[in-house]
């Protein structure tokens, strides 16, 4: 198999060069492609650690940045570093689990919207016109106006907004793989039940209390205030469960950007594999969006950033992705809770103020041709 | 190793309106055949069961013996690659990569230098090297073209399908992509199956023609065989002269037969 290409048949005397070991310059050119794109995954990863550092040590008390990383440290290896007590509990208690939650929920988006957009072949795709987030907002706004929910206790709000979205989603699903789940059938149903469950939304704001109104507006805005180490918890679990059962599908997620006929000749079962990443991603959005509400740029809009700087090979595009769109939301946050403090702008109304310009400016200066150049 | 393919009573349809009828025949390894028939006769839609990119309602595809039909389509793409005619593509990718795309039915995860070597290989054989950073939607259509049969050759399958591969070209590409054909049919000892519309073309290059008419095969064999006067007014309904240039027949188009002329 190694021989010439064609099972050891001598095939063309074209290519001269390939036995020799000698690399052409479009092999060089593409080596260092190759070298650019790990390293710019690398980067980005590094840059969020430093900038969850730098974000920590933002707030009312003081902390160094040092402190803020020795305080997390210290933690894991209690030997070796030494924090005060104040400061290691401010940090780990407090900045620490918002920050925590900000990437996961980023990185969860990011990664989402990125793997919906390969089996959608649609650039608008996101958690967003899927009508997830609709069918969180909707299992909010009963829990708020109607008193019912479907999980009792500390959960009572979350716990309804997580079981709407992923029925929203699998009814999507649903109604997909009945119909045949082709890319615009998904789209189609995901956007008609967006309008649907939006509007029984508003139809219950109807009849709230100012009480009830404020929050679900609130929830709407989108925060990370609701993170707390056991919330953290369970977001950490079901990302450890989901990122790398959508990782495992890079290869078929390039392919079937080309077309379902070409992916299916290449070996994908395209409505097979359309059908697993709704299904994991969507477990992904709902856990997400039930915590934080609706931060709606983040899904949308990192995977396109990816795509600019490195382009569309899932296995470092998804990576990549959800490391840009954690980014952008603790970057955002960050900003949102010092901009006026100590009034706390919410998360996701920053995260588009933020995110936009920024995203534009990568449009306007991305070297990397989009699907709207 | 010699791969002889077999199609076993094809049959597709739309609820009660047959595309494809009973569709059976044979062809030796190492030949280059093209189906030709009219539009709605069904070759676009052989070309697509054969693949089961749409699945047949009935009929078997054998390729040396193996039933292709209760195979995985991983495993089947291992035996049959697939050239469309255009390939859509909504996100910008690559010339290298969409080609590497091809390999997926012998890789693994994190994919190998190998791999890579085969596609640098095809690059340089389909002569379309110094593209291969470029982005496929930005190539012409003669280039999208080359690109989407070297990705089906880095599939290393012994039975190559072409849908329409000429459709989109000026004369001087298509003459291009017809020879890289019969170089990989003659030199590499794969056999490709392709409609065309050209009959010129087909006659041309074809070791064997397969005729469609309505979802049947009305005629089969040798280009002098199939290409003539009266096959072309029965099946196409125009009136067209055949003549034969360097043991090829060649066809000119003379009007039209409308019903009840004969």
């Amino acid at each position: 198999m190694t021989g010439s290409f064609f099972r050891g048949r001598p095939f063309t005397g074209q290519s001269k060069s390939r036995r020799t070991g000698k690399r052409s310059r479009m092999q060089w050119s593409h080596d260092r492609f190759k070298l650019f794109r790990s390293a710019f995954v690398v980067a980005a990863v590094a840059v969020l650690l430093l900038l969850t550092g730098f974000i920590i040590t933002l707030g009312p008390l003081n902390i160094s940045v040092s402190d803020a990383y020795f305080a997390i440290l210290a933690r894991f290896y209690p030997g070796y570093f030494q924090v005060e007590e104040l400061t290691s509990r401010v940090v780990w208690n407090i900045r620490f689990p918002r920050i925590m939650g900000g990437i996961m929920a980023g990185f969860g988006l990011g990664i989402c919207g990125c793997v919906m957009q390969a089996v959608l072949k649609n650039p608008l795709a996101s958690p967003f016109t899927l009508g997830i987030t609709a069918g969180a907002q909707f299992g909010i706004s009963v829990a708020a106006v109607v008193g019912f929910s479907l999980i009792g206790g500390p959960y009572f709000i979350i716990g309804n907004a997580f079981i709407c979205a992923l029925l929203c989603s699998l009814l999507i699903v649903a109604l997909a793989a009945i119909k045949g789940a082709s890319s615009e059938n998904l789209v189609l149903a995901g956007i008609a039940v967006n309008y649907f469950f939006t509007s029984i939304s508003q139809l219950l704001k109807y009849f709230a209390s100012d009480e009830q109104l404020r929050l679900m507006t609130n929830w709407g805005m989108g925060d990370l205030a609701a993170f707390s180490w056991a919330n953290s918890k369970i977001l950490l679990g079901v990302f450890i469960l989901c990122f790398p059962l959508l990782m495992s599908t890079s290869w078929d997620l390039n392919i079937m950007t080309a077309g379902d006929a070409a992916a299916k000749s290449i070996g994908v079962e395209a409505e097979r594999v359309r059908i697993f990443i709704m299904v994991i991603s969507s477990l992904l959005v709902a856990t997400i969006v039930c915590f934080v509400g609706t931060i709606a740029f983040v899904g949308l809009v990192a995977p396109h950033m990816a795509r600019m700087v490195i382009g569309g090979d899932h296995r470092f595009l998804i990576p990549a992705s959800g490391a840009l769109g954690a980014l952008v939301l603790i970057s955002a946050d960050a900003v949102g809770m010092n901009l006026i403090a100590p009034t706390i702008i919410p998360t996701g109304i920053m995260t588009s103020i933020v995110g936009v310009p920024f995203f534009m400016y990568l449009m306007m200066k991305g070297k990397r041709k989009e699907f709207w150049a | 190793m010699m791969i002889k393919l077999q199609a076993l009573d094809l049959t597709f349809g739309y609820g009660s309106h047959p595309i494809l009828s009973n569709v059976s025949f044979e062809i030796a390894p190492s030949r280059l055949v093209t189906v030709v028939g009219p539009n709605g006769s069904g070759k676009s839609t052989l070309i697509r069961c054969m693949d089961r990119i749409i699945s047949p309602k009935m009929g078997r595809i054998l390729i040396d013996r193996k039933d292709l039909t209760e195979m995985t389509r991983m495993d089947m793409a291992r035996y049959l690659s697939y050239v469309p005619q255009s390939s859509v593509r909504v996100f910008p990718t690559n010339v290298f990569d969409t080609i590497l795309m091809g390999r997926r039915p012998h890789i693994g995860w994190t994919g190998s230098v190998m791999d890579e070597e085969k596609v640098w290989d095809v690059l340089r054989l389909l002569d379309i090297e110094h593209l291969a950073m470029n982005n496929f939607d930005e190539l012409s259509g003669g280039q999208q073209q080359k690109v989407l049969i070297a990705r089906a050759l880095v599939q290393e399958a012994q039975v190559m399908l072409l849908d329409e591969p000429t459709s989109n070209l000026d004369i001087w590409h298509q003459l291009d992509v017809m020879n890289i054909i019969r170089g990989v049919v003659k030199k590499g000892g794969i056999t490709a199956v392709m409609a065309l519309h050209d009959l010129n073309l087909a006659s041309a290059y074809s070791d064997r023609i397969i005729m469609m008419n309505g979802g049947r095969i009305v005629a089969a064999g040798d280009p002098s065989a199939v290409i003539t006067e009266e096959n072309i007014a029965s099946v196409y309904r125009v009136e067209a002269a055949v003549k034969t240039m360097s043991d090829r027949p060649v066809i000119l188009p003379l009007r039209q037969i409308r019903e009840g002329q004969v």
